[in-house]
């Protein structure tokens, strides 16, 4: 990359501006599969985090040294690797909410996000912003799975990580909740309601 | 009316650009002609050759015209359940009727005041004419629903389908499903226990001093009953036809659909091609599915002829299938789209038995198709034409 970047702005720009949820369109269908409940959305947010900025740094400090021939190999190598310690960390310590995951800690090797940020970033950037980068994308994408899970899990269980929050009088009044909230067409259509309210607080991302 | 028209009149500079209330304009402009022939028609001797009646608004006044013999005979046949149900012998005609209608009104005006509230809204929001579609939306959604529905369910529904499925497309004419059974497919995927089993098709509470007040009626409609492996015996194909069987509320009388296709038939409103072609795809599936009938799939017990006297596939072929704006457009997608339509709704009926209602899935299903039919029918043509020029040369 030619001219410098502030890291400030490397940082916070995904958390809106250049969300990689709702602006790249990138990682959907995670977003999709993993926010049925506010707590396996967490996790994943967390893995992809970690990951994310783990893997820049690492692709930054060999961006040199790497053919350009196998550049995609030896990202997926990095990340593969990195995807394997989340995973085998997840079993030991949650093991319900890596039930909960099941594959899709291990398909985050192939979410959109991480090739993007890879390429678009780390393989031109000293390790430093790369982390700040791998670290704003992540939360940036966190932020969308919470926010798509919190209205999955209020409207489609009741509940708010596991708690109850609708109480028991408006159940005897006559409310149900909202079955289709749990399946992915729903995750699709408020993944959609997002990306239409931030357009609409966002004249300038509207196209044309 | 001439008071009426002197009102409008005076206050309609208020409403126009600059007026105090100018960001309503768009409902006074629709209630105005509403209720008035607007002023400025296109002029006799002019560039307009077509001077035509027909515009969408008296088309949907036809397909609400059509609708009323199912509207009615649903009234009543909601009265006829209750009082069935509550064990009675002889059935009162207008005390029938009058139930029946006590039940569905506030389901009628329920939908109308969100679907048309929502369309004002958008409309001032996008600054467009307020758009007559929602007439036959708002009558149709009552029709496709258990009268047992919870009044903020169908409310919540309606809301669903009119921004999800017609708004965001752009409004009446753009929407790619068809609006009503957007609504009944949420109902039924998002509140399964209020859509069906055996406790939601006969109307049990008393309404203003009538009816009996049962409590907790269980009658499952000939289909589910069937789906769940225990038919139904007490009820013949005639009483199917007729339509005195437990169903959703419009979709349950044969004859009144048929009066109703007449109707659309002979105004030219329905296609002819759509309704045969899907009755045909029916008969054909459904011999097919009965001539392999297993115990596997209570369903494949049906005949051909009883998938078109049971549930709602009779109702969604002459008022879902042919909704100008989701069917196909060209003569022999119709013909496909109808006939795929027949097919699709016997198939899932038949063979899906946690889906006893096949027509509305096949209906969505196949409106996503519709213009990818054409747009295949519309290439063959091409394709034919340009095989003919070539052969000539």
């Amino acid at each position: 990359m030619a001219e410098k970047v502030k890291n400030s702005t490397v940082f916070f720009n995904p958390f809106s501006k250049n969300n990689p949820v709702v602006v790249q369109i990138l990682g959907i269908c995670s977003a999709l599969s993993v926010t049925a409940k506010l707590e396996p959305a967490i996790v994943m947010g967390l893995s992809v985090i970690a990951v994310l900025a783990f893997s820049n740094v690492i692709i930054s400090l060999i961006r040199n040294t790497i053919p350009t021939s196998i550049r995609i190999i030896v990202q997926l190598v990095v990340v593969a690797g990195l995807v394997i310690i989340v995973s085998e960390l997840l079993k030991a310590y949650a093991y319900d909410v890596s039930l909960q995951l099941s594959v899709f800690i291990g398909l985050i090797i192939t979410n959109c996000i991480l090739m993007g940020r890879l390429e678009a970033f780390a393989m031109a950037n000293r390790p430093w912003p790369s982390f700040l980068d791998g670290v704003g994308n992540g939360v940036g994408y966190t932020i969308i799975l919470v926010i798509v899970a919190f209205f999955r899990e209020l409207l489609g269980c009741g509940t708010i990580l596991g708690f109850q929050v609708v109480p028991d009088c408006a159940y005897q009044a006559g409310y149900v909740n909202n079955g289709l909230m749990i399946l992915p067409p729903m995750a699709l259509i408020v993944v959609a309601c997002i990306i239409w309210v931030h357009r609409s607080l966002n004249k300038d991302l509207q196209e044309k | 009316m001439k008071s009426l028209y002197n009102l409008l009149q005076r206050v309609k500079p208020h409403f126009q650009p600059g007026g105090k209330l100018s960001a309503l304009g768009s409902v006074y402009e629709g209630f105005e002609s509403f209720l008035f022939t607007p002023s400025t028609t296109a002029p006799r001797s002019g560039a307009v050759h077509i001077h035509d009646s027909h515009d969408s608004k008296r088309a949907m006044i036809i397909v609400v015209l059509a609708l009323l013999p199912c509207f009615f005979f649903g009234m009543y046949n909601t009265g006829y359940q209750h009082w069935k149900a509550a064990g009675a012998v002889d059935f009162p005609f207008w005390e029938l009727m009058a139930y029946g209608f006590l039940a569905v009104l506030p389901r009628v005006v329920l939908t109308y005041v969100v679907g048309l509230g929502i369309e004002f809204i958008a409309a001032q929001i996008k600054k467009e004419e307020i758009q007559e579609g929602f007439l036959v939306t708002g009558l149709l959604i009552p029709m496709i629903c258990p009268i047992e529905t919870p009044l903020w369910m169908l409310a919540v529904a309606t809301a669903f389908a009119v921004i999800f499925a017609k708004e965001v497309f752009g409004g009446t004419g753009y929407n790619i499903f068809n609006v009503a059974l957007v609504a009944r497919a949420f109902l039924f995927f998002a509140y399964p226990a209020a859509m069906s089993g055996d406790k939601v098709f006969v109307s049990s509470g008393s309404v203003c001093g009538l009816g009996a007040g049962v409590d907790a009626v269980t009658c499952a409609t000939p289909l589910g009953a069937v789906a769940t492996g225990t038919p139904v015996s007490d009820l013949s194909a005639w009483d199917a036809f007729v339509g005195l069987i437990p169903g959703s509320f419009g979709e349950t009388s044969v004859i009144c659909i048929l009066i109703g296709a007449a109707v659309l038939l002979l105004s030219g409103i329905g296609s002819w091609r759509i309704m045969l072609s899907a009755v045909i795809g029916t008969l054909a599936m459904g011999w097919i599915a009965h001539t392999f009938a297993t115990d596997l799939y209570p369903g494949s017990m049906f005949t051909a002829v009883d998938h078109l006297l049971y549930g709602g596939l009779a109702f969604a072929i002459v008022f879902m299938a042919t909704d100008p704006v989701t069917a196909c457009h060209t003569p022999l997608g119709k013909l496909i789209y109808g006939f795929l339509i027949g097919v699709v709704a016997v198939l899932i009926r038949v063979y899906n038995n946690g889906y006893p209602e096949g027509a509305m899935l096949a209906v969505l299903l196949l409106n996503a198709f519709a213009s990818l039919i054409d747009f295949c029918v519309v290439r063959a043509n091409i394709a034919r034409r340009r095989a003919r020029l070539t052969s000539k040369k």
